[in-house]
C-alpha cells in the first residue's frame, strides 16, 4: 500500500501493545494505557487516514461514566464546548395516529452530583480529540493500513498489515467494529440475532430551541429518539421495520420529510434535514468469547446491542476501562499483561454487564417494538410504574449514567 | 555441579514442550498461575514500603539483589525481574531449571537460573535483598535447617517473605482433600499434610538466624469471586515477613 501515512517512525516493529481500530474505543484504549504506563511502546493500526475519521457527523449520548473517562485522558476540554447536555428525558408511547401522545416517564437529568447524566457529543469532535491526544502521549499512529493477518503463539502474537509490515506484540486488542475481521480471524464465533430493523439516522434543525430535552417515542414499528445537539439542531434515531425503511430511505426529500414530520410532531417549529438520512441495519451480537491469550476484543467488536438505551458507545468506553485497568495492574505486578490468565479478568468483569444490557435493550425492543393493545397495556402500566417509584428511577437514571460500585477507576473519574 | 556442554536436540524439546505445559494458564498448573497476583501482590507492596521506593515507575525493584528459591519454571521469577529486580532463580531440579530458562529466553528476560540448592547458595556466601521462599517449605525434609539456610542469605536491612500451609484441620479438609480430590486443581499426592508448618514452628526456626518475623497474612480463596486474597485467616494458605535489622553502627 502507497498511501500508508506513519505518524512516528516505525524502524523498532516491537509493540507491547497493538490495537487494531483507531476509532474512539481503540485511540482512547491506547492514550489510557499510555497514560498510566508511558515507557510502554503502544501502537494503533486504523484503515482510514485521520481526515477520514473525523469526518464522522454522527452524534452519540456520552453517559457520565465515559464522560468521566474522558475528563480523566485529558480531552474532555476540548470537547465540552460541542457537547449538548441532556437536561431532561421524555418517554411517550403512542401510535401513529394518536393527535396527542401521553407522556409516561419523563426524567430529570441531572444526577446526584448536579452533573447531567449525558451529553450529546459529535462523534467527530471525539475521534479528532482522542486523535491528538494519541499522538501528544507518543502513541505510534499507523493509518490507512490493516491488520490482514495474525498468528496468536504462547509467548506473543506476530502480526502482519496489509501493507506488508510486520510487527510483534504482547497482546492484541481489536476494536474493529460489528463486523470485526480480527475477531473471525482469532476464530471467535458470534451469537445474533438481527431485527428485521433499520435504524435511520439523521440531523435536522428546527424553528424553537429544544431546551436539552431529548425525547424517544415507542412507536409501534419502533422508538423514535430526538436527542438535543448545540444550537436548534437535533440528532434523529428512528427505527423502522427493514422494507419499511428501505422505502423511507429512497424517498424524494419532499416526502422523507412530510413522514419525518408526522413522527417529529410540530412542537419545534418548522424542520430542515441537514444531514442525507443513513439506515444502519439493527440487531444484537454478542462474541461467544471476549478474549484469547494474547488477544481482546472490545467495542463493538464484542457486542453489538440495539441502540435504543443508547448504550452501544458507552459499552465501549466500559471495556475500554476495565481492559485497561486490568493491563495496567497485571503490569505493575510484573505480570506478561498478554495472558490469558490476566485477559480473563477483563472478560469477567465485562462478561455480566453485557450480557445484562444487551437482554435488557432486547427486551425493551421486544416490548415496545408491538402493536397489540395488551402489550401496550402492560408497557404503559410498568412506565406508569417507573415513573412514580424514584427509587426505580434513579436505579435507572444511574445504571444509565454507567456508574456503579464495582465500575473500573477512569469511569469513576480516577487515574489507574 | 553439572554443566551441559553439549546441548541435545531432543533435551531442549522435550524441555521446551514441558515449558509451554509450565505456563499454560488453563493447563496443568493454573491453580498456580490463579494463586501468583496476591503472591506479586504483597512482596511488590512490602519491597516498596521496606525499601522506600516508589510505586510510580515501571521497575521499582531496581537496583535489588533478590533470590527467588524452588523457582520452579519461573512463574515468580519473571514477574520479580520485569519490575526491574536482579533475580537469581535456584531449583534443585534441573529440569525446572531449563524450563525456566527456555521460557525466560522467549519472554526475553534476563534471569540468572541455577540447578542448585539454598545450602549450596549459602556455602558459596551468597546474600540477597529479598530472599523469596515461596510454597517450598512445606515440601522440605528439615524445616528448621532449610529456614536458617535461608535466612543467613539475607543482607543486613534485607527481607525474606516465606509462604506456606499451615497444619490445620481446615488445611487438610481444603488443601488435601478439597484441592486434590475434590477440586483436582493439584495431582493427588501434591501435599503431604503432616509435612504442613504451623507458623509459630517458623519463627521458632528463625529464633536464632536474626531475622525477626514483624508481619504474617493470610491468603484465601473465595469460590464465588475465583479469586485469592490476603486475610485475616492464617488456617490454610499464609505468608510470613522477616526482615533482618541494619546492623548497628559502631
Amino acid at each position: 500500500m502507497k498511501n500508508q501515512t506513519v505518524a512516528h517512525s516505525v524502524d523498532k516493529q516491537y509493540f507491547d501493545l497493538v490495537v487494531a481500530g483507531g476509532n474512539y474505543v481503540g485511540l482512547s484504549l491506547a492514550v489510557a494505557i499510555k497514560q498510566a504506563l508511558p515507557e510502554i511502546g503502544v501502537c494503533v493500526v486504523e484503515p482510514r487516514h485521520q481526515k477520514e475519521l473525523v469526518k464522522d457527523s454522527r452524534s452519540s449520548a456520552v453517559a457520565a461514566a465515559a464522560r468521566n473517562l474522558l475528563n480523566v485522558l485529558g480531552v474532555w476540554a476540548d470537547i465540552e464546548p460541542h457537547a449538548q447536555p441532556i437536561n431532561d428525558m421524555v418517554i411517550t408511547d403512542s401510535k401513529l395516529s394518536d393527535v396527542v401522545r401521553p407522556t409516561f416517564l419523563t426524567f430529570d437529568g441531572k444526577l446526584d452530583d448536579g452533573q447531567p447524566f449525558a451529553h450529546m457529543v459529535p462523534n467527530g469532535v471525539m475521534v479528532a480529540s482522542l486523535y491528538q491526544k494519541a499522538l501528544q502521549s507518543n502513541v505510534t499512529l499507523i493509518t490507512g493500513d490493516l491488520v490482514s493477518n495474525f498468528d496468536l503463539t504462547a509467548s506473543g502474537v506476530q502480526i502482519e498489515l496489509k501493507s506488508g509490515l510486520q510487527i510483534r506484540t504482547k497482546l492484541l486488542a481489536a476494536a474493529d467494529g460489528v463486523r470485526s475481521s480480527l475477531r473471525e480471524l482469532a476464530g471467535i464465533s458470534v451469537v445474533q440475532v438481527p431485527y428485521d430493523q433499520i435504524g435511520i439516522v439523521t440531523t435536522v434543525a428546527h424553528e424553537r430551541p429544544h431546551e436539552g430535552r431529548a425525547i424517544e417515542h415507542f412507536l409501534p414499528s419502533g422508538p423514535f429518539a430526538i436527542l438535543p445537539l448545540k444550537g436548534n439542531q437535533s440528532s434523529l434515531v428512528w427505527s423502522e421495520k427493514t422494507y419499511e425503511a428501505e422505502r423511507l430511505l429512497k424517498m424524494d426529500d419532499f416526502t422523507f420529510q412530510i413522514e419525518l414530520e408526522r413522527r417529529f410532531g410540530r412542537r419545534l417549529g418548522d424542520l430542515e434535514i441537514l444531514a442525507r438520512p443513513r439506515g444502519f441495519p439493527l440487531g444484537l451480537s454478542l462474541a461467544r468469547s471476549f478474549v484469547k491469550n494474547r488477544f481482546a476484543l472490545l467495542g463493538d467488536a464484542a457486542h453489538g446491542i440495539h441502540p435504543i438505551a443508547g448504550q452501544g458507545l458507552n459499552l465501549g468506553f466500559k471495556d475500554v476501562a476495565a481492559l485497561a485497568e486490568t493491563v495496567v495492574n497485571a503490569a505493575r505486578l510484573g505480570q506478561d499483561f498478554g495472558t490469558l490468565d490476566v485477559l480473563e479478568n477483563y472478560q469477567q468483569w465485562r462478561r455480566f454487564d453485557t450480557v445484562q444490557m444487551g437482554i435488557t435493550s432486547d427486551v425493551l425492543n421486544r416490548v415496545f417494538s408491538n402493536n397489540s393493545e395488551p402489550m401496550r397495556f402492560i408497557r404503559d402500566f410498568g412506565l406508569g410504574l417507573v415513573d412514580r417509584i424514584p427509587a426505580l428511577k434513579t436505579y435507572f437514571i444511574n445504571e444509565a449514567a454507567g456508574g456503579g460500585d464495582h465500575a473500573p477507576r477512569l469511569l469513576q473519574g480516577e487515574l489507574i | 555441579m553439572t554443566e551441559s556442554t553439549s546441548v541435545d536436540e531432543t533435551e531442549v524439546a522435550r524441555f521446551s514442550a514441558m515449558a509451554s505445559e509450565w505456563w499454560d494458564p488453563s493447563g496443568k498448573f493454573r491453580p498456580l498461575h490463579k494463586f501468583n497476583p496476591v503472591r506479586l501482590h504483597y512482596i511488590r507492596e512490602k519491597a516498596c514500603r521496606h525499601f522506600g521506593l516508589s510505586t510510580s515507575v515501571s521497575r521499582p525493584f531496581e537496583g535489588l539483589q533478590l533470590l527467588d528459591i524452588g523457582c520452579g519454571g519461573g512463574l515468580l521469577s519473571e514477574p520479580m525481574a520485569r519490575l526491574g529486580a536482579h533475580v537469581t532463580g535456584a531449583d534443585a531440579s534441573n529440569t525446572n531449571i531449563e524450563i525456566a530458562k527456555i521460557h525466560a529466553g522467549q519472554s526475553d528476560i534476563k534471569i540468572d537460573y541455577r540447578a542448585t540448592t539454598a545450602e549450596a547458595l549459602s556455602k558459596n556466601g551468597e546474600t540477597f535483598d529479598i530472599v523469596l521462599n515461596m510454597e517450598v517449605v512445606e515440601h522440605v525434609a528439615d524445616v528448621d535447617f532449610f529456614m536458617q539456610t535461608c535466612a543467613n542469605m539475607v543482607r543486613p536491612g534485607g527481607f525474606m517473605i516465606t509462604a506456606t500451609l499451615n497444619r490445620t484441620l481446615k488445611s487438610f479438609a481444603l488443601g488435601i482433600v478439597g484441592a486434590e480430590y475434590i477440586l483436582r486443581w493439584l495431582p493427588v499426592g501434591t501435599h503431604k499434610w503432616d509435612r504442613f508448618v504451623k507458623p509459630g514452628e517458623l519463627e521458632l526456626a528463625l529464633k536464632d538466624t536474626g531475622l525477626e518475623t514483624t508481619e504474617q497474612t493470610g491468603v484465601t480463596f473465595n469460590p464465588i469471586a475465583n479469586i485469592w486474597s490476603q486475610s485475616k485467616d492464617m488456617d490454610v494458605n499464609y505468608m510470613i515477613f522477616s526482615e533482618r535489622k541494619k546492623a548497628r553502627p559502631v
